[in-house]
């Protein structure tokens, strides 16, 4: 099981109260959690990754265990302590506009 | 007992307001989306209960929103606008090329008489098409096909496709309009493009018979009366007589010609509203007095609405969507400026007064005439 906390903006246009719990089969990688969180919320296509190019938007940022997983490659193993559910995949607006 | 709802967009959410037809108590619902720039909102005409929203953010990009009985609850809908073919480029702001790329929707323009049918305009500029009530949306090619694409060039908000004004006779008739290329015009539901700028006058454009480069700001029409079209542009208020073939100045006795608003009379063709701003520096009304312009001849001859209106110490905006009309036997006229006010008259523009105020800085103002 994984968790996945969204920034509050996501959570209110796709309902969620709280962290998201995903099941996913196979590596943990950034790629198949948005793969799977945008399955179960299709309304979150195209607000964290672009349409088309599957890019992260440009003022989105992924963090976990403390560390910024931004510039990870998609298909690169995420963290242990994220596959293993102990500790959740952050997605977070970066702090830029107003 | 017939009503008005005004759909108001700002920068920090939606706000519906209502009243009744003597349009004297309005209650005010928001905000819908808040924290979220919502560029435009509008009602379809040919079902006054489904109302479109455009929503986007920096963060999160554009969603649309979709709402069935007339805004009490919504649901996003299709927000993938991908351009059809290779996108290619036009001019960026230092003449060079720039990669097109979908930025947000700036206006939404529901069919005059099919509920499902939508157009959207967007920036980078390109015009859009849902047939679904805006579950998926195709681009409509031929206006970017046109050929002038690679010379249109952002004006200061961005390269927006912000006017689409559908024809009542014919629903193959379009007129749309970019800042900063110019009009354009379809006759065959958008497959073949005609620019249509004779006459435009742009300064910073060296050809006075430029093709496209010219910063048009709106264009209104009355719906008796299609082949007439108004023109607001970043200098000059212009008129068209032959549907944009031929454009001429009516900017007459204004204090200034430069502004962002235009609208016409819901029943006199010939009496047109705008909004003058000093100069395309500063952005602010004259003297700080924030007056509306009538000409009831249809231009040249213009005088100032100022009953109820600030005339002193008043430095807001009224940006090029935030205008509107509703259809009752006295016209109301609505305005929302950038200071978060929505300003209403219900005698064609000889009085005025706030029916909200201090909302974020208002983006788009329309009016639904219920029944």
């Amino acid at each position: 099981m994984i968790r996945v906390h969204l920034p509050a903006h996501l959570r209110t246009i796709a309902h969620i109260d709280g962290e998201v719990e995903l099941d996913l089969d196979g590596t943990v990688t950034q790629r198949a959690v948005l793969d799977a969180l945008e399955e179960r919320y299709p309304v979150l296509r195209g607000t964290i990754r672009e349409h088309g190019t599957g890019k992260r938007r440009a003022f989105v940022r992924f963090f976990a265990c403390e560390e910024d997983l931004s510039h990870e490659e998609p298909d690169a193993p995420l963290p242990a302590p994220v596959a293993a559910g102990t500790e959740p995949f952050l997605v977070m607006g970066a702090m830029a506009g107003g | 007992m017939s009503g008005v709802r005004v759909l108001v967009g700002t920068r920090k959410g939606a706000f519906v307001l209502t009243s009744d037809e003597r349009r004297a108590d309005w209650e005010v619902s928001g905000p819908h989306f808040p924290g979220w720039e919502m560029y435009h909102l509008k009602g379809s005409p040919a079902d006054p209960d489904r109302i479109f929203a455009a929503q986007s953010t920096s963060w999160f990009g554009q969603l649309i929103q979709r709402s069935d009985d007339g805004g009490k609850t919504w649901r996003p809908v299709g927000n993938e606008f991908a351009y059809d073919g290779v996108p290619g480029t036009h001019q960026w702001y230092d003449g060079t090329p720039h990669p097109w790329e979908f930025a947000r929707v700036w206006h939404l323009e529901p069919s005059l008489t099919d509920p499902d049918l939508i157009y959207a305009g967007v920036e980078d500029a390109a015009l859009f098409r849902s047939n679904d009530a805006g579950a998926t949306w195709q681009e409509v090619p031929g206006l970017r096909g046109h050929g002038t694409g690679p010379q249109w060039q952002p004006g200061a908000g961005g390269l927006c496709l912000h006017t689409i004004i559908q024809d009542p006779r014919d629903a193959n008739r379009l007129v749309i309009a970019i800042s900063a290329a110019g009009a354009f015009r379809t006759e065959d539901g958008g497959k073949t493009w005609q620019a249509i700028n004779r006459g435009l006058q742009s300064g910073q454009i060296p050809d006075p018979d430029a093709e496209v480069g010219h910063c048009v700001h709106h264009i209104a029409r009355h719906p008796e009366r299609p082949d007439v079209l108004f023109m607001q542009k970043h200098w000059d208020v212009m008129r068209s007589d032959d549907g944009g073939d031929n454009w001429y100045e009516i900017s007459g006795d204004l204090p200034t010609d430069f502004g962002f608003v235009i609208d016409v009379h819901s029943h006199e063709p010939d009496t047109v509203y705008v909004v003058p701003i000093k100069s395309d520096e500063h952005h602010f009304p004259p003297d700080g007095r924030l007056r509306v312009y009538r000409s009831r001849g249809g231009g040249n001859n213009w005088e100032a609405l100022t009953n109820g209106l600030p005339q002193e110490n008043c430095y807001v905006n009224v940006l090029r969507d935030a205008m509107a009309v509703d259809s009752l036997p006295e016209c109301g006229v609505y305005f929302g400026t950038t200071g978060g006010q929505v300003y209403a008259s219900a005698d064609s523009g000889d009085s005025w007064a706030p029916i909200v105020r201090d909302l974020p800085s208002v983006l788009s103002v329309e009016v639904q005439t219920l029944p």
